[in-house]
């Protein structure tokens, strides 16, 4: 589908940005270029919408040599979303979403049809957003709109240059999700730049490592954690994610020792502090589906807990706050404790969940129930076979 | 107390001739405005494509500037004559500097990621200046527009040393007559304007600008 054959790019200083990369993207799939930042990923990009002309070598889209075709109707058959977004802020949602289908003259009818359709696909119900500008929406429902915009006018490819970097992480997942979820139905050849692995790894058919200027290496996430080609593909992918992925066969045999409470733990039990007045902490247990509160200080030390029917039994009161119903814990363990310490007191005393304290006694997480069932499920990950 | 009741009497009789006076100098006004607003935006644009000419075409733009007004109008007179037209060219002259730096200043502004998102989805660059860049740049070039406008209202009073008309007639039949108040008739109303044009511009400016950051809420 895309092709880069031998491409070399210099630059009038005599910066060498790429070398020899020679590339076969997929159509239909999320291609993903990462590397450290200056590796030249977005550069390559660029070639293919003719942003930056290869100084040797060739591009090709369906065969057909790009340096062929007029840059500008180029342009405007493959979607481009860029890090800041890049929304017109003069115009309207809707105007700015039928930005491309407009300069391709497209029946008024059809482009009006259109932004209602893609609105409604990423949850911007059209009769809310259509009228508003840009500088009404959130960060995340912006870059939203700056997606649809890419897809306006049905384009094969679409181009991403680091287009969830700039949002906070809860909107960067939403996005991302919607993102996998989009292209199940539309199926285009996205074409996609990060320099955050754990994206590259949720979004990915394909990824295209960089360094420097060249491809290191090109695979399906699962290809680039079992075979890392080198040192640097194991130091950027992250000595923590490579455990993690190996986790399944560290756990089935117990032969390096029974694992610690702190691979077991969970690292962000709920907590509260002892000011919280009780209607809010009900509120907060609710919203988190637990049935007490970890009090800490504001400097994380442990200070007791809070159990629900002790919050009930008071919460007429206006002037209590958690200090005053708190009991403090007659347990706790240390991370490097092996977990069954904390299972062997959970089991003994019907405790749902043991708090993990260092030697300050500052929390550092909590074993809970869900946290040995989760441990469990990857002991025995082939359960269901055997059965 | 007097003179003001001199002040209501005469211009009660004189009402009409003053009122052809300030059309005049609105008509120098806007003739020679509007004229640098066409060509100072055109060279704007021009600053702002090819970077390595914005020195030398601001550069004239200030010497222009500099020259004393009066000496502006004197030299334009050689060539124009006398009347209207030395007037509309010299207040063309006079606009020119403040509308080309703002046209070039708010080009410039334009985010950098707006251009390059108009590019990647297949603008050419006439279709990138039209629909993003002036549009944005508006704020701007109406800020020019309305030091111009400022400027030239002053500097039209000095039309009658080259045979021009407005509101400078009855300041210098004024001067001539030693007559404070016939001063004060015609500078009172050329101020008025000069307010008038800053508030009304000033608000047409406030009207074109729009916030480009994500709401926080």
């Amino acid at each position: 589908m895309i092709r880069f054959e031998k491409v070399y790019k210099r630059y009038a200083d005599g910066f060498q940005a790429l070398k020899d990369i020679n590339l076969d993207l997929e159509a239909g799939k999320i291609h993903v270029f990462i590397g450290p930042s200056g590796c030249g990923k977005s550069t390559t990009m660029k070639h293919i919408n003719r942003l930056i002309t290869p100084t040797e070598g060739k591009v090709f889209i369906d065969g057909e040599d790009i340096t062929a075709v007029n840059p500008v109707q180029l342009r405007r058959k493959i979607g481009y979303v860029i890090q800041n977004i890049g929304l017109f802020p003069h115009m309207t949602i809707a105007e700015n979403v039928a930005v491309v289908p407009r300069l391709l003259k497209w029946d008024e009818i059809k482009i009006q049809n259109k932004v209602n359709e893609l609105l409604s696909l990423v949850n911007l119900p059209p009769e809310t957003y259509r009228n508003r500008f840009p500088g009404e929406l959130s960060g995340g429902q912006q870059q939203r709109v700056g997606v649809i915009r890419a897809l306006a006018a049905e384009p094969d490819i679409i181009l991403m240059d680091e287009p969830f970097s700039a949002l906070d992480p809860i909107s960067r997942e939403q996005l991302q999700d919607e993102l996998t979820n989009l292209q199940e139905n539309i199926q285009k050849t996205i074409v996609f730049v990060t320099h955050d692995m754990d994206e590259a790894i949720k979004i990915a058919d394909n990824i295209v490592l960089m360094k420097a200027g060249e491809v290191i290496q090109v695979g399906t996430p699962e290809q680039i954690l079992r075979h890392p080609a080198n040192d640097f593909v194991k130091e950027f992918i992250g000595k923590k994610r490579l455990v993690e992925h190996r986790e399944n066969t560290m756990f089935t045999n117990f032969d390096e020792g029974v694992p610690s409470v702190r691979e077991v733990m969970i690292d962000k039990p709920v907590t509260a502090a002892p000011q919280r007045g009780l209607a809010s902490s009900l509120n907060l247990m609710e919203q988190r589906r637990v049935d007490s509160l970890i009090v800490v200080d504001k400097h994380r030390k442990l200070l007791g807990y809070a159990p629900i029917l002790n919050v009930l039994g008071h919460i007429s009161d206006e002037t209590k706050v958690l200090a005053d119903v708190m009991q403090s814990f007659t347990f706790s363990v240390k991370p490097e404790d092996p977990f069954t310490a904390a299972l062997e007191y959970m089991g003994q005393n019907n405790a749902p969940y043991v708090p993990v304290v260092n030697e300050e006694n500052i929390l550092v997480g909590a074993v809970t129930r869900g946290s040995i069932v989760r441990l469990m499920s990857e002991v025995y990950p082939v359960i269901e076979e055997v059965l | 107390m007097q003179t003001l009741k001199d002040m209501a009497a005469y211009i009660g009789e004189n009402y009409d001739l003053l009122l052809i006076y300030t059309g005049q100098h609105l008509l120098m006004v806007v003739c020679g405005v509007f004229l640098a607003l066409i060509v100072g935006t055109l060279l704007g644009i021009v600053c702002a494509r090819f970077k390595k000419a914005a020195p030398f075409i601001l550069a004239i733009a200030n010497i222009i500037q500099i020259i004393p007004s009066l000496a502006l109008l004197a030299i334009l007179m050689v060539y124009f004559g006398l009347g209207f037209y030395t007037v509309v060219a010299g207040l063309f002259l006079y606009s020119l500097l403040p509308i080309i730096r703002n046209t070039y200043v708010g080009l410039d502004q334009v985010d950098q990621s707006l251009i390059e998102a108009g590019h990647g989805i297949g603008m050419t660059y006439f279709q990138l200046l039209l629909k993003v860049q002036l549009p944005l740049a508006m704020p701007f070039i109406m800020a020019g527009l309305r030091i111009a406008a400022v400027i030239a209202v002053g500097v039209a009073t000095i039309a009658p040393f080259v045979g021009g008309d407005g509101l400078g007639r009855e300041i210098f039949s004024g001067i001539n007559s030693r007559n404070d108040m016939r001063i004060f008739v015609g500078a009172i109303p050329a101020s008025l304007l000069a307010i008038i044009a800053d508030l009304v511009l000033g608000r047409m400016e406030r009207k074109m600008k729009y916030t480009t950051k994500p709401k926080t809420s």
